[in-house]
């Protein structure tokens, strides 16, 4: 699975070369050590879940990824770059964008603001003329603001446009989430178990986004989720980790058949 | 003559209308099917809106002589893809101008639409699209493509489909599926060779030609094709706007069913009659927001849509400071007492208009506007039996509601309200051109320009309903009222029996002086043949679930707050409360509910249990819940059962609950014969 050329999936999609790569990570916190030497890659235009039982180091992965910590040892490599260690912003602007396990939305705010603020580093006017609303600023929100519309349609949140999120459920506020995310024109796509705490018929719709989102805009997506039937569904790849380890790395029917994972996860082999 | 008309206001549109009516009522000739219409209204209203949808947040617009164009190149498209005149196109989808242009659209190339509601599940599409015959669809979205593909080995003609939404698409073989855009693009590109078949096919069209195919609910039976003509829609929307003083600056927002005939006649007949603008909601679940942006000037509601929004209130005010609590219920008290007189012209005093100004300023006003019913100046609902308490409450506002009564096999209107002679107990006056006469038994009969032509393929159901004479049977039983000639409805024909002791069973009656209760969404009364009456009760959960949080009982589902012994308490007092009205009625004495029991589930359409249009379908509830009704003639007080269920994405699965059984004091049957 490690060359660089594009192959078509079953369901037609077109999976490009390596466009993220994780060589030989550590993470340590003190003497606790999270994440060891664990490597793989993602590809342009998959889904690519990490999966592993609670503390595996799921999170910590996602983390690294998005910039949010800096692995003691080993390479993120990203668009055959090196990259050095740099501030999480600076990893948005790279075109990484995510979601939280906690959602993680300004609650007094709008809906629409708050997907508002995935825009952030496509605005560039200045301080005064935002606050003023005059020249620049003013056809610059025009334009993100179609931009946010177009997301909001997608993932059928126009009912909610102009409410708060603190008074939405917890699925919708999911949902808004991802809008947010995908508001920042992502390439590529963290998503920290979108499905949490969602009943069947949210998460049949977060499946179908999640899909939609990877079909339409050709975004890839990394996630990490806990629901197995989920995750072998959506998923092209699957990296599974155990205690900071990782144990196997492959299709959804290959990791499904790996007698590692099924001994440290899924407990029994399902047809 | 080119006018914009971008910033009239009412008013001058007033005025324009006047200068300009002699043209549009003077056209009639020529004027003999929507396609004909559509042309006169681009000529006449070029540059004035006629379609807005919102979409992106924004209301997109569309003026008649851009509609006119679109519609051509889809209609041209039509023509190039190869529909030929008499097919039958079946149009699935949400209120959108897409699928308004695709109705007009296909009876400009000389095809029948043939609307069908966007919710139904895969096999009642089946039903429908083989029944007719359909070669083609035009649909929303993947959803409805996915329904008909897996139908599609089942459909002997079904040839091509064509969606609006290409989202999700992408991966689908298109060599039978085309986009929307796609087709009006080839339209446009094979404008030369198709122009002349498609004039010379609009040019054939005429009173007679088939307007429309609208499939009844079915609320017994396989759904039956109503076929109307031109002559149907283009009359009953003459009429209809007429009587109503409708023109062209009624704005409207089309939100319930295109399926619907009330859509057809209010969005398609009315609107290309009058040239006013329709209005899409951006999606169903924004339809209160839309609302109140566009503000209509027309509107139309089912009893439902009017409950819930006043329980929303209701609610609402529950939770408001005192102040405001108190400042609602005093002028509300106010309105119900003078409101209604005040909208119909009668008499009241200068102290009660003025406190009714004041009220209107504080409270009615806001209030309408809140509700996006600030500018209605005509407002129906229909459909079923409203609350008078709703009635006068909408009534007391200023808000002109009124009541029609109608079918399909009607073009809608039978009997209708004029203004100032509104009550909630009865339908109106026969409608424009409309005769009606009452049989023996009670049935209603009618004839009108409206008259539906006949079933489809079902020569015997046709017959059966219309007589030679073109008068038609209702089903339905009822009477004139004797000092102000309006109709009263008592009943379906078929549904008022006799109980076991001789008194008249009207279930109907009994089922809407539930409904009434906000409590109650639905309730199913049985006793025909037997010595008393059961009844089985669907609570809302909107109102019970807001009573059981601010009085802090606990609940986790449906069937919970369902079972739950201070709900049927509850329901027993609502119960018991009918029954003491309706023993006020000799002839209904025996209709008096002696048990009843609260449903562990909700009835539903997905299930067979109501027909799409929300009527309850008694034989299948009847079949369904056989043991219920069993158990509830029995002696028990508790009965278990077992129902299959169907969810939302067609899975099924069932439910097992335990239910409680009540009995309600009925009033004792005084012989009152005897004591006169």
């Amino acid at each position: 699975m490690s060359t660089q050329e594009s192959y078509l999936t079953e369901d037609g999609r077109t999976i490009g070369p390596t466009v993220m790569e994780m060589k030989h990570i550590t993470l340590r916190f003190g003497g606790v050590k999270a994440i060891t030497d664990i490597s793989f890659d993602i590809r342009e235009g998959e889904i690519r879940a990490i999966i592993g039982p609670n503390g595996a180091g799921k999170s910590s992965m996602l983390n690294v990824i998005s910039g949010f910590y800096i692995p003691q040892e080993g390479e993120v490599w990203y668009k055959n770059k090196k990259r050095p260690p740099m501030k999480p912003y600076e990893v948005a602007q790279q075109g990484i964008a995510r979601t939280f396990q906690n959602i993680a939305l300004f609650e007094g705010m709008s809906v629409l603001d708050n997907v508002m603020t995935g825009r952030l580093r496509m605005m560039n006017s200045g301080l005064l003329a935002q606050a003023l609303w005059k020249g620049k600023a003013e056809a610059e929100e025009v334009k993100n603001r179609e931009q946010v519309e177009k997301i909001i349609d997608f993932l059928e949140i126009q009912h909610i446009r102009k409410t708060p999120v603190a008074r939405l459920p917890y699925g919708l506020k999911k949902r808004v989430e991802l809008a947010r995310a995908l508001a920042a024109e992502p390439s590529i796509l963290l998503l920290d178990e979108p499905m949490a705490g969602m009943n069947v018929e949210e998460k049949e719709d977060m499946s179908r986004f999640i899909l939609d989102v990877n079909d339409e805009f050709g975004t890839t997506i990394a996630l990490i989720e806990h629901d197995m039937g989920v995750v072998m569904d959506l998923s092209d790849r699957v990296v599974v980790m155990d205690y900071g380890r990782k144990i196997g790395d492959g299709t959804p029917n290959e990791v499904r058949s790996n007698q590692a994972v099924i001994d440290a996860y899924l407990g029994v082999a399902h047809d | 003559m080119k006018i914009r008309f971008g910033g009239l206001g009412l008013w001058e549109w007033a005025v324009w209308e006047e200068e300009n009516l002699a043209k549009t009522s003077g056209t009639a000739e020529g004027l003999l099917s929507i396609p004909a219409l559509l042309h006169r209204n681009a000529t006449l209203y070029a540059d004035k809106d006629a379609y807005r949808e919102k979409a992106f947040g924004i209301w997109q617009r569309w003026t008649w002589s851009s509609t006119e164009k679109e519609i051509e190149a889809l209609a041209l498209g039509l023509v190039n893809l190869g529909v030929a005149e008499g097919d039958f196109i079946a149009i699935i989808g949400r209120n959108r101008p897409y699928f308004y242009w695709a109705m007009v659209a296909v009876q400009s190339v000389g095809a029948v639409p043939v609307p069908v509601y966007q919710d139904s599940a895969a096999e009642e599409m089946e039903y429908i699209l083989s029944h007719c015959g359909a070669r083609y669809a035009i649909v929303e979205d993947q959803e409805q493509v996915d329904k008909i593909i897996d139908i599609q080995g089942h459909l002997h003609q079904f040839e091509h489909m064509i969606y609006v939404d290409p989202r999700g698409m992408r991966k689908y073989d298109h060599h039978q599926l085309h986009r929307f855009a796609d087709i009006q693009k080839q339209g446009r590109a094979s404008y030369f060779e198709c122009i002349d078949d498609l004039n010379a096919r609009r040019s054939k069209l005429n009173y007679d030609s088939i307007c429309v195919m609208l499939y009844t609910s079915g609320t017994t039976g396989k759904p039956k094709g109503v076929v109307l003509s031109n002559r149907n829609v283009i009359e009953t929307a003459k009429n209809s706007a007429e009587f109503d003083n409708l023109g062209v600056g009624e704005e409207v927002l089309a939100y319930l069913p295109m399926a619907w005939v009330g859509d057809f006649i209010f969005s398609v007949g009315q609107a290309y009659w009058t040239g006013f603008c329709v209005n899409c909601p951006e999606s169903p679940d924004t339809m209160m927001t839309d609302l109140r942006e566009i503000g209509p000037t027309y509107y139309f509601a089912p009893p439902r849509v009017f409950e819930t929004q006043l329980t929303n209130v209701m609610i609402r005010m529950e939770d408001a400071g005192s102040f405001k609590y108190k400042v609602f219920h005093h002028f509300m008290s106010h309105a119900k007492k003078v409101g209604g007189d005040i909208l119909d012209g009668n008499e009241v005093s200068f102290g009660d208009r003025l406190k009714y100004a004041v009220g209107n300023l504080l409270v009615y006003g806001p209030l309408k506007d809140t509700l996006g019913l600030g500018r209605v100046r005509v407002g129906y609902t229909a459909g079923e039996a409203i609350g008078p308490e709703i009635f006068d409450f909408y009534r007391s506002l200023g808000i002109n509601l009124k009541q029609l009564y109608g079918q399909t096999e009607a073009t809608v209107f039978i009997t209708v309200q004029p203004d100032g002679e509104v009550r909630a107990d009865t339908v109106g006056v026969p409608a424009p051109d409309v005769d009606i006469k009452i049989a023996e038994n009670g049935e209603i009969f009618y004839r009108s320009p409206g008259v539906f032509v006949e079933y489809y393929n079902n020569p015997e159901s046709t017959a059966s309903t219309k007589d030679a004479d073109g008068w038609v049977a209702t089903g339905d039983a009822g009477f004139f009222e004797e000092t102000t000639g309006h109709l009263r409805i008592i009943d379906r024909a078929k549904d008022v029996g006799k109980t076991a002791g001789g008194h008249m069973f009207a279930p109907k009656y009994v089922e809407n002086k539930l409904k009434f209760y906000p409590d109650i969404l639905e309730a199913v009364l049985f006793g025909n043949g037997k010595d008393r009456c059961v009844a089985f009760i669907n609570i809302d959960l909107t109102a019970v679930g807001n009573w059981a949080e601010r009085t802090n009982i606990a609940y986790a589902s449906y069937q919970e707050l369902a079972g739950h012994p201070r709900v049927l308490d509850i329901i027993q007092e609502h119960v018991e409360t009918v029954n003491k009205s309706v023993a006020a009625d000799p002839m209904l004495v025996g209709c008096q509910i002696h048990r009843f029991l609260i449903l562990h589930k909700e009835l539903d359409a997905d299930d067979g249990e109501m027909t799409r249009t929300r009527k309850v379908r008694r034989a299948i509830v009847e079949d369904k819940f056989k043991d219920l009704i069993e158990a509830l003639y029995d002696d028990v007080d508790a009965v278990s059962t077992t129902t299959e269920v169907t969810y939302e994405d067609g899975r099924r699965g069932s439910i097992s609950a335990t239910l409680a059984l009540r009995n309600a004091a009925v009033v004792p049957n005084v012989e009152k014969v005897a004591a006169e």
